[in-house]
């Protein structure tokens, strides 16, 4: 966990694509759920910011 | 004697030759590359951009003189608060999360099967690929009459083995079956591809792995474990995204079998989309409505393409 947090804060691509990726999944999880309308509402929003974090941390050093 | 290229340079006119002579390599590969860059801008990039445009108004196609107002985030604000397309969403993933299951399951059976040697596999091979092959409206259609209570196969089929009055129930009706019926169809249709894919992982093993494992007295179970499946991961893997895409946006077989119905059982977001656009014309609301998917499937590609290139790697 220190290790994931520290690379975050050194901008390390492996964090940051790991936490865009729970991100992404936790978005369509919230989209196609069948229990709360609050969690649907907001799926997109979070599925949004996943991609745009995916596609930028990509470029991050390794 | 004449080298042929020389030959060939001696034939092209002299002042394109001069021009050719006169580009960089790197000016010759822009060329090379123009056509198709400006190709992809115009089918791709610049329809996608427009449609994010259109999702910000209320634009109706079908009132081109009508003045468009710019409604900032109000469509996608109404699309996410929307109880019915909230329902959509969960039909879409009770679609997309069996149809992949049982493809998976029945498509890596068969490979498993079908990659042992013996006597009419070719001909076994191309019957079972047969139904992938056949277009999806032809499949909506004769599955509808597979499908009639009075007169479809399936019904008798059911009525053989469990009893229950072929007439007494509806595949395509009302009473929550809509929804296991297109999954049965789809799963028919599309296995096939899924077993090809399987195929191929399974055929690109070497057998000399095998053989050693046969040397260190590694059991059937743990050689299928710890050899058949990591090798062939990267192939179900594949196979998993390309269907996962395609049923995402499936559209045209279940429009056919059951227009979304009964009530709205089977309505995926793709044919709900198709209604809002050119039905409805609610032309900016669609356009927020197919953002939204689109971002899903974008996001569940790169994360499954990392995924993927992971495995690879091992």
């Amino acid at each position: 966990m220190t290790g994931f947090l520290t690379g975050l804060l050194r901008l390390k691509r492996g964090p940051w694509e790991m936490l865009a990726t729970i991100l992404i999944a936790l978005g369509v999880v919230m989209l196609m759920q069948p229990f709360f309308l609050w969690a649907y509402t907001w799926s997109f929003l979070v599925t949004l910011v996943g991609t745009v974090m995916f596609i930028i941390t990509s470029h991050f050093p390794e | 004697m004449a080298n042929p290229i020389d030959i060939a340079a001696r034939g092209t006119p002299p002042t394109l030759a001069r021009k050719v002579r006169g580009l960089s390599d790197r000016a010759i590969a822009w060329i090379f590359v123009a056509p198709t860059i400006f190709l992809l801008l115009a089918i791709n990039i610049f329809p996608l951009i427009w449609t994010i445009r259109l999702s910000f108004t209320n634009y109706a196609a079908n009132k081109p003189n009508a003045e468009v107002k710019w409604v900032g985030l109000r469509n996608y604000e109404r699309i996410l608060t929307d109880e019915d397309i909230w329902s959509n969403m969960t039909t879409t993933a009770h679609f997309l999360i069996w149809t992949i299951f049982f493809q998976v399951l029945i498509g890596f059976t068969l490979a498993w099967l079908i990659n042992r040697k013996f006597k009419g596999n070719d001909i076994l091979t191309t019957l079972i690929v047969l139904p992938m092959m056949l277009s999806p409206a032809v499949v909506g259609n004769f599955w509808t009459f597979l499908y009639q209570p009075q007169i479809g196969v399936v019904n008798y089929i059911v009525e053989f083995f469990t009893g229950i009055p072929a007439a007494s129930f509806s595949m395509l009706g009302p009473g929550g079956l809509a929804p296991w019926s297109i999954v049965i169809v789809d799963t028919w249709m599309w296995t096939p591809f899924v077993m090809l894919i399987c195929l191929a992982g399974l055929r690109s093993i070497p057998d000399y792995i095998y053989e050693a494992a046969e040397v260190d007295r590694a059991s059937k179970w743990r050689q299928f474990w710890t050899i058949t499946v990591p090798m062939v991961l990267p192939f179900l893997m594949l196979a998993v995204l390309f269907r996962g895409i395609e049923n995402f946006k499936m559209f045209d077989m279940v429009n056919l079998l059951t227009g979304g119905g009964p009530g709205s059982e089977t309505l995926l977001t793709s044919i709900d989309l198709k209604r809002e656009a050119f039905e409805k014309w609610r032309t900016g609301y669609s356009s927020a409505y197919a953002i939204i998917l689109f971002v899903t499937v974008f996001g569940l590609a790169s994360i499954y393409v990392k995924a993927l290139n992971k495995v690879k790697e091992r």
